[in-house]
Protein backbone atom coordinates (compact mmCIF):
# COMPACT_ATOMS: atom_id res chain seq x y z
CA UNK A 1 0.00 0.00 0.00
CA UNK A 2 1.43 3.67 -1.27
CA UNK A 3 1.76 6.54 0.64
CA UNK A 4 -1.10 8.30 -1.55
CA UNK A 5 -3.41 4.99 -0.82
CA UNK A 6 -3.05 4.92 2.87
CA UNK A 7 -3.89 8.57 3.22
CA UNK A 8 -7.82 8.44 3.44
CA UNK A 9 -7.42 5.54 5.20
CA UNK A 10 -5.46 7.24 7.91
CA UNK A 11 -8.38 10.71 7.70
CA UNK A 12 -10.94 7.64 8.63
CA UNK A 13 -8.20 6.38 11.60
CA UNK A 14 -7.68 10.33 12.21
CA UNK A 15 -11.96 11.13 12.30
CA UNK A 16 -12.80 7.62 14.23
CA UNK A 17 -9.61 8.01 17.04
CA UNK A 18 -11.33 11.83 17.55
CA UNK A 19 -14.52 10.27 18.21
CA UNK A 20 -13.10 7.98 21.12
CA UNK A 21 -12.51 11.13 23.66
CA UNK A 22 -12.72 14.72 21.99
CA UNK A 23 -15.34 14.94 19.76
CA UNK A 24 -18.69 13.95 19.29
CA UNK A 25 -18.36 10.72 21.63
CA UNK A 26 -21.04 9.38 19.32
CA UNK A 27 -19.54 5.87 19.44
CA UNK A 28 -18.50 5.79 15.22
CA UNK A 29 -15.09 5.01 16.91
CA UNK A 30 -16.63 1.42 17.77
CA UNK A 31 -14.80 -1.42 16.32
CA UNK A 32 -18.14 -2.77 14.86
CA UNK A 33 -18.40 0.81 13.20
CA UNK A 34 -15.23 2.14 12.47
CA UNK A 35 -13.78 -1.59 10.82
CA UNK A 36 -16.67 -1.87 8.72
CA UNK A 37 -15.95 1.69 7.34
CA UNK A 38 -12.75 1.39 6.20
CA UNK A 39 -14.02 -2.29 4.93
CA UNK A 40 -16.34 -0.45 2.69
CA UNK A 41 -13.97 2.30 1.33
CA UNK A 42 -11.43 -0.52 0.38
CA UNK A 43 -14.65 -1.94 -1.12
CA UNK A 44 -15.21 -5.32 1.04
CA UNK A 45 -17.52 -4.13 3.45
CA UNK A 46 -18.68 -7.81 4.73
CA UNK A 47 -14.68 -8.15 5.32
CA UNK A 48 -14.61 -4.96 7.66
CA UNK A 49 -17.90 -6.10 9.19
CA UNK A 50 -16.56 -9.74 9.83
CA UNK A 51 -13.55 -8.25 11.92
CA UNK A 52 -15.12 -5.37 13.79
CA UNK A 53 -17.37 -8.16 14.91
CA UNK A 54 -14.69 -9.78 17.02
CA UNK A 55 -12.33 -6.81 17.72
CA UNK A 56 -16.18 -5.21 19.21
CA UNK A 57 -16.65 -8.83 21.14
CA UNK A 58 -12.86 -8.29 22.57
CA UNK A 59 -13.48 -4.39 23.15
CA UNK A 60 -16.20 -5.34 25.39
CA UNK A 61 -13.39 -6.08 28.02
CA UNK A 62 -12.46 -2.42 28.31
CA UNK A 63 -14.65 0.25 29.40
CA UNK A 64 -13.71 4.20 28.58
CA UNK A 65 -14.06 4.92 32.52
CA UNK A 66 -13.10 8.56 33.08
CA UNK A 67 -8.92 8.98 33.65
CA UNK A 68 -8.17 4.63 33.46
CA UNK A 69 -5.75 3.62 30.60
CA UNK A 70 -7.63 2.04 27.27
CA UNK A 71 -7.09 0.92 23.79
CA UNK A 72 -7.83 3.43 21.45
CA UNK A 73 -10.55 1.10 19.72
CA UNK A 74 -11.30 3.73 16.96
CA UNK A 75 -8.02 4.24 14.51
CA UNK A 76 -7.45 0.15 15.67
CA UNK A 77 -10.65 -0.61 13.72
CA UNK A 78 -9.46 1.42 11.18
CA UNK A 79 -6.78 -0.31 10.83
CA UNK A 80 -8.12 -4.03 11.05
CA UNK A 81 -10.92 -3.20 8.83
CA UNK A 82 -8.51 -1.86 5.76
CA UNK A 83 -5.76 -4.76 6.54
CA UNK A 84 -8.49 -7.45 6.13
CA UNK A 85 -10.76 -5.89 3.55
CA UNK A 86 -7.94 -5.95 1.44
CA UNK A 87 -7.11 -9.56 1.87
CA UNK A 88 -8.10 -12.34 -0.77
CA UNK A 89 -10.74 -14.36 0.72
CA UNK A 90 -10.26 -17.51 1.76
CA UNK A 91 -6.24 -16.86 2.95
CA UNK A 92 -6.65 -18.86 6.58
CA UNK A 93 -3.60 -16.73 8.08
CA UNK A 94 -5.77 -13.00 7.16
CA UNK A 95 -8.29 -13.03 10.36
CA UNK A 96 -5.64 -13.99 13.16
CA UNK A 97 -2.71 -11.53 11.86
CA UNK A 98 -4.74 -8.73 10.96
CA UNK A 99 -6.68 -9.19 14.38
CA UNK A 100 -3.28 -9.35 15.79
CA UNK A 101 -2.50 -6.23 14.11
CA UNK A 102 -5.17 -3.96 15.16
CA UNK A 103 -4.95 -5.60 18.81
CA UNK A 104 -0.94 -3.85 18.91
CA UNK A 105 -2.47 -0.86 17.31
CA UNK A 106 -5.02 -0.46 19.56
CA UNK A 107 -2.42 -0.97 22.81
CA UNK A 108 -0.06 2.01 20.65
CA UNK A 109 -2.76 4.13 20.08
CA UNK A 110 -3.62 3.87 24.04
CA UNK A 111 -0.55 4.99 24.90
CA UNK A 112 -0.54 7.56 22.12
CA UNK A 113 -3.92 8.74 24.53
CA UNK A 114 -1.86 9.11 27.21
CA UNK A 115 0.84 11.17 25.77
CA UNK A 116 -1.81 13.49 24.13
CA UNK A 117 -3.64 14.44 27.79
CA UNK A 118 0.18 15.03 29.36
CA UNK A 119 1.04 17.45 26.38
CA UNK A 120 -2.48 19.42 26.58
CA UNK A 121 -1.80 19.01 30.84
CA UNK A 122 1.73 21.34 29.91
CA UNK A 123 0.39 23.23 27.91
CA UNK A 124 -2.80 24.06 30.55
CA UNK A 125 0.42 24.96 32.64
CA UNK A 126 2.00 27.33 30.79
CA UNK A 127 -1.38 29.43 30.05
CA UNK A 128 -1.86 28.73 33.42
CA UNK A 129 -2.30 32.77 34.85
CA UNK A 130 -4.12 33.53 31.51
CA UNK A 131 -6.99 30.55 31.89
CA UNK A 132 -6.79 32.08 35.93
CA UNK A 133 -7.52 35.89 34.43
CA UNK A 134 -10.30 34.57 32.61
CA UNK A 135 -9.00 34.94 29.28
CA UNK A 136 -11.28 33.58 26.72
CA UNK A 137 -8.28 33.38 23.99
CA UNK A 138 -6.46 31.41 25.95
CA UNK A 139 -9.44 29.04 26.87
CA UNK A 140 -10.56 28.94 23.49
CA UNK A 141 -6.73 27.73 22.19
CA UNK A 142 -6.19 25.26 24.25
CA UNK A 143 -9.34 23.34 23.86
CA UNK A 144 -9.69 23.82 20.00
CA UNK A 145 -5.47 22.83 19.99
CA UNK A 146 -6.74 19.65 22.11
CA UNK A 147 -8.94 18.44 19.93
CA UNK A 148 -6.45 19.00 16.66
CA UNK A 149 -3.57 17.07 18.28
CA UNK A 150 -6.23 14.50 19.07
CA UNK A 151 -7.34 14.20 14.61
CA UNK A 152 -3.27 14.17 13.85
CA UNK A 153 -2.89 11.43 16.80
CA UNK A 154 -5.41 9.60 15.22
CA UNK A 155 -4.17 10.00 11.75
CA UNK A 156 -0.63 9.55 12.89
CA UNK A 157 -0.81 5.78 14.34
CA UNK A 158 -2.80 4.93 11.33
CA UNK A 159 -0.68 5.61 8.68
CA UNK A 160 2.41 4.22 10.93
CA UNK A 161 0.11 1.16 12.00
CA UNK A 162 -0.45 0.75 7.95
CA UNK A 163 3.14 1.19 7.37
CA UNK A 164 4.26 -1.42 9.33
CA UNK A 165 1.51 -4.16 9.61
CA UNK A 166 0.18 -3.92 5.55
CA UNK A 167 3.61 -5.76 4.60
CA UNK A 168 3.69 -7.84 7.80
CA UNK A 169 0.02 -9.26 7.21
CA UNK A 170 1.28 -9.75 3.72
CA UNK A 171 4.40 -11.58 4.23
CA UNK A 172 2.33 -13.75 7.49
CA UNK A 173 -0.55 -14.68 5.13
CA UNK A 174 1.66 -16.38 2.24
CA UNK A 175 3.50 -18.13 4.80
CA UNK A 176 0.78 -19.45 7.03
CA UNK A 177 0.96 -23.22 7.83
CA UNK A 178 -2.19 -23.68 10.08
CA UNK A 179 -5.56 -25.13 8.48
CA UNK A 180 -7.95 -22.68 7.70
CA UNK A 181 -10.91 -24.19 10.06
CA UNK A 182 -8.32 -23.70 12.86
CA UNK A 183 -7.05 -20.94 12.67
CA UNK A 184 -10.75 -19.47 12.55
CA UNK A 185 -11.56 -21.75 15.25
CA UNK A 186 -8.92 -19.88 17.64
CA UNK A 187 -9.88 -16.49 16.88
CA UNK A 188 -13.55 -17.66 17.64
CA UNK A 189 -12.78 -19.23 20.88
CA UNK A 190 -10.62 -16.11 22.01
CA UNK A 191 -13.13 -13.61 20.80
CA UNK A 192 -15.87 -16.05 22.75
CA UNK A 193 -14.01 -16.21 25.67
CA UNK A 194 -12.95 -12.39 25.92
CA UNK A 195 -16.61 -11.30 25.13
CA UNK A 196 -17.80 -14.07 27.82
CA UNK A 197 -15.61 -12.65 30.22
CA UNK A 198 -16.36 -9.12 30.17
CA UNK A 199 -20.21 -9.42 29.85
CA UNK A 200 -19.60 -11.13 33.81
CA UNK A 201 -16.82 -8.76 34.81
CA UNK A 202 -19.34 -5.58 34.20
CA UNK A 203 -22.47 -7.51 35.48
CA UNK A 204 -21.88 -10.07 37.74
CA UNK A 205 -23.51 -7.61 40.09
CA UNK A 206 -26.90 -7.16 38.82
CA UNK A 207 -29.76 -9.73 39.93
CA UNK A 208 -30.43 -12.74 38.62
CA UNK A 209 -28.21 -11.68 35.63
CA UNK A 210 -27.30 -15.98 35.40
CA UNK A 211 -30.63 -16.63 34.83
CA UNK A 212 -30.99 -14.03 31.94
CA UNK A 213 -27.99 -15.32 30.07
CA UNK A 214 -29.21 -18.44 30.63
CA UNK A 215 -32.44 -17.41 28.97
CA UNK A 216 -30.76 -16.00 26.32
CA UNK A 217 -28.49 -19.55 25.64
CA UNK A 218 -32.21 -21.33 25.37
CA UNK A 219 -33.54 -18.57 22.73
CA UNK A 220 -30.49 -19.25 20.98
CA UNK A 221 -30.46 -22.96 21.07
CA UNK A 222 -34.31 -22.81 20.05
CA UNK A 223 -33.59 -20.98 16.96
CA UNK A 224 -30.72 -23.75 15.92
CA UNK A 225 -33.25 -26.25 16.39
CA UNK A 226 -36.01 -24.24 13.88
CA UNK A 227 -33.06 -23.37 11.24
CA UNK B 1 -27.88 12.78 47.00
CA UNK B 2 -25.02 15.32 46.59
CA UNK B 3 -24.76 16.57 50.11
CA UNK B 4 -25.70 20.50 49.80
CA UNK B 5 -27.15 22.34 53.06
CA UNK B 6 -30.63 22.65 52.69
CA UNK B 7 -30.69 26.62 52.59
CA UNK B 8 -28.20 25.59 49.72
CA UNK B 9 -31.20 23.64 47.61
CA UNK B 10 -34.09 25.89 48.38
CA UNK B 11 -32.85 29.80 47.98
CA UNK B 12 -32.14 30.03 43.68
CA UNK B 13 -33.52 32.87 42.63
CA UNK B 14 -36.15 32.24 39.58
CA UNK B 15 -34.43 30.65 36.35
CA UNK B 16 -33.62 33.58 33.50
CA UNK B 17 -34.68 31.81 30.32
CA UNK B 18 -31.75 31.89 27.93
CA UNK B 19 -32.12 32.47 24.17
CA UNK B 20 -32.30 29.43 22.29
CA UNK B 21 -29.33 30.18 20.13
CA UNK B 22 -27.45 30.19 23.40
CA UNK B 23 -28.80 26.56 24.51
CA UNK B 24 -27.90 25.33 21.16
CA UNK B 25 -24.67 26.45 21.38
CA UNK B 26 -23.95 24.98 24.53
CA UNK B 27 -25.54 21.47 23.50
CA UNK B 28 -23.29 21.35 20.60
CA UNK B 29 -20.46 22.29 22.45
CA UNK B 30 -21.32 19.47 24.85
CA UNK B 31 -20.20 17.20 22.52
CA UNK B 32 -16.37 18.55 22.63
CA UNK B 33 -16.55 18.63 25.95
CA UNK B 34 -13.34 16.29 26.14
CA UNK B 35 -11.43 18.18 23.89
CA UNK B 36 -8.60 19.28 25.94
CA UNK B 37 -9.12 16.57 28.36
CA UNK B 38 -5.90 16.40 30.93
CA UNK B 39 -4.88 14.92 33.69
CA UNK B 40 -4.33 18.17 35.72
CA UNK B 41 -8.28 19.76 35.55
CA UNK B 42 -9.72 16.81 33.64
CA UNK B 43 -13.09 17.60 32.26
CA UNK B 44 -12.73 21.62 33.53
CA UNK B 45 -11.51 23.46 30.98
CA UNK B 46 -14.51 21.49 28.64
CA UNK B 47 -16.93 22.51 31.61
CA UNK B 48 -15.61 26.51 30.74
CA UNK B 49 -16.00 25.63 27.46
CA UNK B 50 -19.16 24.82 26.85
CA UNK B 51 -20.82 26.80 29.56
CA UNK B 52 -18.68 30.19 27.52
CA UNK B 53 -22.13 31.40 25.22
CA UNK B 54 -24.20 31.57 28.35
CA UNK B 55 -21.73 33.26 30.30
CA UNK B 56 -21.54 36.05 27.45
CA UNK B 57 -25.06 37.22 29.06
CA UNK B 58 -23.50 38.05 31.86
CA UNK B 59 -23.32 42.36 32.67
CA UNK B 60 -20.44 43.64 30.68
CA UNK B 61 -20.66 40.87 28.39
CA UNK B 62 -17.49 39.45 26.59
CA UNK B 63 -15.63 42.47 28.18
CA UNK B 64 -17.19 42.56 31.92
CA UNK B 65 -14.91 41.66 34.95
CA UNK B 66 -17.66 39.05 35.74
CA UNK B 67 -17.64 37.02 32.56
CA UNK B 68 -13.79 37.18 32.65
CA UNK B 69 -13.94 35.90 36.79
CA UNK B 70 -16.89 33.28 35.82
CA UNK B 71 -14.87 32.02 33.01
CA UNK B 72 -11.66 31.43 34.88
CA UNK B 73 -13.69 29.40 38.02
CA UNK B 74 -15.96 27.41 35.54
CA UNK B 75 -12.55 26.58 34.12
CA UNK B 76 -11.04 24.57 37.04
CA UNK B 77 -10.72 20.89 37.93
CA UNK B 78 -13.83 18.99 37.36
CA UNK B 79 -14.44 15.29 36.81
CA UNK B 80 -17.82 14.64 35.31
CA UNK B 81 -19.25 11.74 33.04
CA UNK B 82 -19.51 13.76 29.36
CA UNK B 83 -22.93 12.64 28.86
CA UNK B 84 -24.41 13.79 32.21
CA UNK B 85 -22.12 17.22 31.76
CA UNK B 86 -24.63 19.20 30.26
CA UNK B 87 -26.39 18.77 34.16
CA UNK B 88 -23.24 20.66 35.29
CA UNK B 89 -23.31 22.94 32.79
CA UNK B 90 -26.43 23.96 32.71
CA UNK B 91 -26.49 24.24 36.76
CA UNK B 92 -23.59 26.53 36.78
CA UNK B 93 -24.47 28.52 33.78
CA UNK B 94 -27.70 29.09 35.73
CA UNK B 95 -26.11 29.75 38.92
CA UNK B 96 -23.72 32.56 37.38
CA UNK B 97 -26.31 34.42 36.07
CA UNK B 98 -28.82 34.16 38.98
CA UNK B 99 -25.53 35.70 40.77
CA UNK B 100 -25.12 32.87 43.18
CA UNK B 101 -21.60 33.99 45.07
CA UNK B 102 -18.69 32.15 43.87
CA UNK B 103 -17.99 30.27 47.72
CA UNK B 104 -21.47 28.88 47.02
CA UNK B 105 -21.05 28.20 43.27
CA UNK B 106 -17.37 26.40 44.23
CA UNK B 107 -18.61 24.55 46.72
CA UNK B 108 -21.39 23.13 44.75
CA UNK B 109 -19.11 22.30 41.68
CA UNK B 110 -17.30 19.98 43.68
CA UNK B 111 -20.09 18.03 45.33
CA UNK B 112 -21.65 17.71 42.05
CA UNK B 113 -18.87 16.08 40.19
CA UNK B 114 -18.17 13.11 42.21
CA UNK B 115 -21.96 11.40 41.71
CA UNK B 116 -22.32 12.93 38.02
CA UNK B 117 -19.20 10.24 36.86
CA UNK B 118 -20.38 7.31 38.97
CA UNK B 119 -23.83 7.38 37.67
CA UNK B 120 -22.93 8.57 34.25
CA UNK B 121 -20.01 5.56 34.31
CA UNK B 122 -22.69 2.98 35.37
CA UNK B 123 -25.72 4.28 33.45
CA UNK B 124 -23.92 4.53 29.73
CA UNK B 125 -19.91 2.58 29.99
CA UNK B 126 -21.35 -0.05 32.52
CA UNK B 127 -24.75 -0.46 30.64
CA UNK B 128 -25.61 0.90 27.68
CA UNK B 129 -22.97 0.70 25.32
CA UNK B 130 -22.58 -3.22 26.09
CA UNK B 131 -26.18 -3.32 25.41
CA UNK B 132 -25.93 -1.70 22.13
CA UNK B 133 -22.71 -3.70 21.13
CA UNK B 134 -24.66 -6.93 21.78
CA UNK B 135 -27.57 -5.85 19.96
CA UNK B 136 -25.33 -5.03 17.04
CA UNK B 137 -23.36 -8.66 17.11
CA UNK B 138 -26.95 -10.13 17.86
CA UNK B 139 -27.90 -8.56 14.17
CA UNK B 140 -24.79 -9.73 12.52
CA UNK B 141 -25.33 -13.00 13.96
CA UNK B 142 -28.88 -13.17 12.66
CA UNK B 143 -27.48 -12.60 9.04
CA UNK B 144 -27.64 -8.63 8.84
CA UNK B 145 -25.67 -6.82 6.19
CA UNK B 146 -23.29 -4.30 7.11
CA UNK B 147 -25.55 -1.50 6.66
CA UNK B 148 -27.74 -3.23 9.24
CA UNK B 149 -25.53 -4.14 11.88
CA UNK B 150 -23.96 -0.43 11.98
CA UNK B 151 -27.03 1.08 11.42
CA UNK B 152 -28.88 -0.67 14.27
CA UNK B 153 -25.93 0.36 16.52
CA UNK B 154 -25.52 4.08 15.81
CA UNK B 155 -29.06 4.66 15.85
CA UNK B 156 -29.63 2.42 19.06
CA UNK B 157 -26.56 3.86 20.99
CA UNK B 158 -27.27 7.68 19.78
CA UNK B 159 -30.91 7.85 20.18
CA UNK B 160 -29.91 7.32 24.13
CA UNK B 161 -26.88 9.43 24.02
CA UNK B 162 -28.27 12.47 22.19
CA UNK B 163 -31.40 12.26 24.85
CA UNK B 164 -29.53 11.71 27.44
CA UNK B 165 -27.14 15.12 26.86
CA UNK B 166 -30.21 16.81 26.26
CA UNK B 167 -32.16 16.05 29.27
CA UNK B 168 -28.91 16.83 30.91
CA UNK B 169 -28.92 20.43 29.93
CA UNK B 170 -32.35 21.58 30.23
CA UNK B 171 -32.61 19.97 33.92
CA UNK B 172 -29.59 21.80 34.42
CA UNK B 173 -30.71 25.12 33.30
CA UNK B 174 -33.93 24.72 34.72
CA UNK B 175 -33.19 23.44 38.46
CA UNK B 176 -29.77 25.26 39.11
CA UNK B 177 -28.37 24.54 41.86
CA UNK B 178 -31.93 22.05 43.01
CA UNK B 179 -30.29 19.97 40.50
CA UNK B 180 -29.09 17.25 42.96
CA UNK B 181 -32.31 15.70 43.28
CA UNK B 182 -32.72 15.11 39.65
CA UNK B 183 -29.79 12.63 40.40
CA UNK B 184 -32.54 10.64 41.77
CA UNK B 185 -34.09 9.75 37.97
CA UNK B 186 -35.32 6.02 38.03
CA UNK B 187 -33.41 6.04 34.58
CA UNK B 188 -30.22 7.03 36.03
CA UNK B 189 -30.97 4.64 39.58
CA UNK B 190 -32.52 1.60 38.30
CA UNK B 191 -31.27 1.74 34.42
CA UNK B 192 -28.52 0.28 34.79
CA UNK B 193 -29.79 -3.13 36.67
CA UNK B 194 -33.35 -3.11 33.68
CA UNK B 195 -30.51 -2.51 30.85
CA UNK B 196 -27.93 -5.17 32.78
CA UNK B 197 -30.35 -7.71 32.62
CA UNK B 198 -31.44 -7.24 29.11
CA UNK B 199 -28.13 -7.42 27.85
CA UNK B 200 -27.44 -10.67 29.93
CA UNK B 201 -30.58 -12.24 27.90
CA UNK B 202 -29.43 -10.19 23.98
CA UNK B 203 -26.01 -11.84 25.01
CA UNK B 204 -26.65 -14.87 25.53
CA UNK B 205 -28.61 -14.81 22.11
CA UNK B 206 -25.94 -12.95 19.70
CA UNK B 207 -22.76 -14.40 20.97
CA UNK B 208 -23.47 -17.73 19.85
CA UNK B 209 -25.18 -16.63 16.70
CA UNK B 210 -22.38 -14.55 15.66
CA UNK B 211 -19.40 -17.66 16.47
CA UNK B 212 -22.09 -19.29 14.50
CA UNK B 213 -21.43 -17.03 11.60
CA UNK B 214 -17.98 -16.09 12.06
CA UNK B 215 -17.10 -20.49 12.09
CA UNK B 216 -19.16 -20.40 8.37
CA UNK B 217 -20.17 -23.77 7.20
CA UNK B 218 -17.38 -25.85 8.66
CA UNK B 219 -19.58 -26.78 11.72
CA UNK B 220 -17.20 -29.40 12.58
CA UNK B 221 -15.30 -27.85 15.23
CA UNK B 222 -18.03 -26.08 16.99
CA UNK B 223 -18.41 -28.98 19.71
CA UNK B 224 -14.76 -28.15 20.54
CA UNK B 225 -15.61 -24.61 20.43
CA UNK B 226 -18.08 -24.28 22.82
CA UNK B 227 -16.66 -26.24 25.36
CA UNK B 228 -13.09 -24.51 25.03
CA UNK B 229 -14.83 -21.22 25.23
CA UNK B 230 -16.42 -22.25 28.34
CA UNK B 231 -13.59 -23.02 30.57
CA UNK B 232 -11.95 -19.90 29.16
CA UNK B 233 -14.96 -17.89 30.41
CA UNK B 234 -15.02 -19.80 33.66
CA UNK B 235 -11.23 -18.85 33.93
CA UNK B 236 -11.35 -15.51 33.16
CA UNK B 237 -14.45 -15.03 35.58
CA UNK B 238 -12.24 -16.41 38.29
CA UNK B 239 -9.39 -14.08 37.62
CA UNK B 240 -12.19 -10.72 37.08
CA UNK B 241 -9.64 -7.93 38.03
CA UNK B 242 -6.50 -9.18 38.21
CA UNK B 243 -6.25 -10.08 34.57
CA UNK B 244 -7.24 -7.91 31.26
CA UNK B 245 -9.14 -10.17 28.47
CA UNK B 246 -8.07 -8.19 25.89
CA UNK B 247 -4.21 -8.00 27.00
CA UNK B 248 -4.39 -11.57 26.96
CA UNK B 249 -6.13 -12.39 23.91
CA UNK B 250 -3.06 -10.46 22.46
CA UNK B 251 -0.66 -12.86 23.91
CA UNK B 252 -2.15 -15.87 22.54
CA UNK B 253 -2.96 -14.52 19.37
CA UNK B 254 0.17 -13.64 18.73
CA UNK B 255 2.21 -17.25 19.99
CA UNK B 256 -0.65 -19.09 17.43
CA UNK B 257 0.44 -16.30 14.53
CA UNK B 258 4.28 -16.97 15.29
CA UNK B 259 3.21 -20.84 16.01
CA UNK B 260 1.38 -20.94 12.06
CA UNK B 261 4.36 -18.82 10.48
CA UNK B 262 6.78 -20.85 11.85
CA UNK B 263 5.21 -24.51 11.13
Amino acid sequence: MSFLEALPIALLGALFGLDVVSFPQAMISRPIVAATAAGAFIGNPPGGLLIGVVLEMIALDTLPFGASRYPEWGSAGVVGGALFAAQPSGMPGALPSCLLAALLTASISGWSMVMLRRMIARRLARTRDQLEAGSRDALLSLHLSGMSLDLLRGALVTIVAMAVFAPLVKAIVAVWGSESAASHAVVVVIAAIVAGGALWKVFHSVRHVLWFFAAGLLVWSALLMTR
Amino acid sequence: MVGFADDEMTTVSPARDLPPRVKLAMYFRLFALQGSWNYETLNGTGVGFAMEPALRLLPGGLNGQQYRAALARESRYFNTHPYLAGVAVGALARAELDGVEASRIERFRTALAGPLGSVGDRLVWASWLPFCSLVAIGVFGAGGSALAVVGTFLLLYNAGHFLLRAWGLRIGLSRGLNVASALGNPVLRQGPDYIGRAAALVGGIALPLALQRIVGPGRALVGGIIAAAFVGIVLLALLRERAEGWRIALGVLAVFVLYSVLT
